[in-house]
């Protein structure tokens, strides 16, 4: 089945220039903290915020979205809070490349919407509804390189079966 | 197949070690010369790596343990013990330990990795460090780091080059920091995101590589993906007897073309400090009057033996003030080793400073320096963004090793009163 569908989700409102230490804090980058990333998201600027995340959720935030730091955990924590997609009017570089390989989708697109509005987003369209709002916006599908590595599986999975990897 | 049209250095290294003939926006799969992990980033690497059941390509892999150690507590002994581990199972000889090694960028260029025209990737945002030696580096994620152990091989997306032309003199205790501190405050944090910048012009003969050095470790601080200077004498100076192996150094043609083109001249910057939460909040030391708790020396961005050497003769005979901590912390065995046959670490322990072996320490809130509530350091580093350096409320203030070690005298943040002279 394709990953690249349609979703649906709850909004969490984040402004520009969302670093790597705000979503998750250098003392948390352990190896015994990596299954549990999650509850740990945004815990400096947003205390309590990593508990409410419902599955699927979406975060809207402004300019250069995960700025920063190369941590990888920053998208896994993300992904493992139970966040489903990000919505941003623009990325950081590695964080947008780490997104992919860690199977969250970065979306780049500049939308209104209000923190608890509910969103739905067309990956084969590339459409995002505000459901709350009523208004809708076009954003530009991922290239053809970025979207084989997803419908893969990420960077892994896509050496894995390149090199037909038993494991 | 020659191109007609002219390269950046960028198009050029990511030309060569792809073997096609790249332009910017294109994507190529190219061969690195390097992949580099640190005790964070590394375990994920690891872990993503061994899923694979395959062998790495270890001649190309170096790991340095510098974020957590030495240990702090029992979770960062785990991880720097999955690298030792990791290092012993497939022979990988290119791991430095604790006291023989220090911040992961210092350790690379220490040991001759880093050279002109090479293709380095890091699980390390900074990265970018190598680019003021002429090689294209860049920060990536740890499972691409773990791609790059399986193939020795990764996709990249050709940048688009920022031109920055250099003119002038730099005055005195005026330096690479304030440069890139006014470079970052006014393009923004986002200025470069996904770009080279590409630097240029006269001024470069008379800026030396250790300010490189700092100008490329912050080019990630506006979102570039490489900072990169063109190899002239000064830099294969540098390099002399430092370097493992061959390399070959690449100029940008003349007719390569630049989204956009910068100028500085040198000899117009002020002492600069960039104040919370975003290192591009930018403002001449003169106009800020800020009291701090603790001044910190050190990082991959300026604990250098120059950077040392400069607090060392501002702090020479004074001492650090009544109410502030200094904390100064060589980036690597190397650097550490010359300051003490220099003098320069007795000078700092009787100006009432701290002085510890290599390691990130306080830079990212890890150890060593961590701030309490409320609390104010003026540092060496690259990042002050919310609770970098340890509580949410506690502030971060960049500056260049010259105003750090003058603020940490004064009690204040200040600039020497012959910076600029």
């Amino acid at each position: 089945m394709s990953k690249l569908t349609i979703i649906h989700g709850m909004v969490w409102r984040f402004g520009n220039h969302v670093d790597t230490d705000q979503i998750i804090p250098a003392e948390r980058l352990t190896s015994d903290n990596n299954d549990r990333l999650g509850t740990f998201v945004f815990e400096k600027i947003r205390p309590g915020m990593a508990s409410s995340i419902g599955k699927g959720d979406i975060i809207v935030a402004g300019r250069n979205f995960g700025c920063g730091s190369s941590r990888e955990h920053a998208p896994r924590a993300l992904l493992q809070a139970g966040v489903g997609c990000i919505v941003a009017e623009s990325y950081a570089r590695i964080f947008y490349r780490n997104s992919i390989n860690v199977g969250l989708l970065p979306v780049e697109c500049e939308i209104v919407a209000d923190e608890g509005d509910k969103l739905s987003i067309d990956f084969i369209r590339g459409k995002i509804a505000n459901e709350t709002n009523g208004k809708e916006w076009q954003f530009a599908i991922f290239p053809a390189f970025v979207q084989e590595l997803i419908e893969k599986g990420g960077l892994m999975a896509k050496i894995k079966e390149a090199r037909k990897c038993t494991k | 197949m020659a191109s007609t049209k002219g390269k950046t250095i960028s198009e050029k290294i990511l030309s060569r070690k792809s073997a096609t003939d790249a332009h910017a926006g294109e994507i190529v799969e190219a061969e690195i010369d390097y992949v580099m992990v640190n005790d964070v980033t590394g375990p994920l690497a690891f872990q993503e790596f061994e899923s694979l059941g395959c062998k790495p390509v270890k001649d190309k892999i170096v790991l340095v343990p510098d974020h957590f150690v030495p240990n702090k507590d029992i979770a960062s002994a785990e991880q720097a013990a999955e690298m030792r581990r990791f290092a012993k199972k497939w022979n990988i000889s290119q791991y430095f330990e604790v006291g023989r090694g220090g911040v992961c960028h210092q350790v690379m260029i220490d040991e001759g990795f880093v050279a002109p025209g090479r293709l380095i990737v890091g699980a390390d945002s900074h990265t970018c460090t190598y680019g003021a030696l002429n090689a294209f580096a860049t920060g990536i994620g740890s499972t691409e780091a773990a791609a790059c152990f399986a193939e020795g091989k990764l996709w990249f997306k050709v940048p688009e080059s920022i031109k920055v032309r250099l003119t002038g003199h730099l005055r005195k205790y005026v330096s690479g920091k304030d440069l890139v501190i006014k470079l970052i405050t006014e393009i923004g944090v986002e200025g470069a995101n996904y770009k080279t910048l590409e630097f240029t012009g006269r001024g470069l003969a008379f800026f030396p590589v250790a300010d490189r050095l700092t100008v490329s470790n912050m080019a990630i601080e506006a979102g570039a993906k490489a900072g990169i200077f063109p190899a002239d004498s000064d830099t294969m100076h540098f390099l002399q007897g430092m370097t493992k192996g061959k390399f070959e150094r690449v100029d940008a043609d003349r007719n390569a073309s630049y989204i956009s083109s910068l100028e500085y001249d040198l000899g117009q910057l002020d002492p600069m400090v960039a104040l919370p939460y975003l290192p591009e909040n930018g403002k001449p030391v003169s106009e800020v009057d800020v009291p701090i708790d603790q001044a910190f020396l050190g990082s991959c961005t300026n604990g250098r033996i120059e950077d040392l050497r400069i607090a060392a003769e501002i702090m020479k005979g004074k001492k650090v003030a009544k109410d502030v901590r200094m904390i100064i912390v060589p980036a690597s065995t190397k650097v550490f080793r010359q300051a003490d046959e220099e003098g320069l670490i007795v000078e700092f322990v009787k100006a009432g400073a701290f002085v510890s072996g290599p390691t990130c320490a306080a830079c990212l809130g890890g150890h060593m320096g961590v701030l309490a509530k409320g609390e104010k350091c003026v540092s060496t580093t690259n990042r002050n963004f919310i609770g970098r350096m340890g509580h949410k409320e506690s502030e971060v203030y960049l500056a260049s090793p010259a105003v750090v070690a003058a603020s940490a005298i004064a009690g204040r943040i200040v600039a020497p009163p012959e910076a600029g002279t």
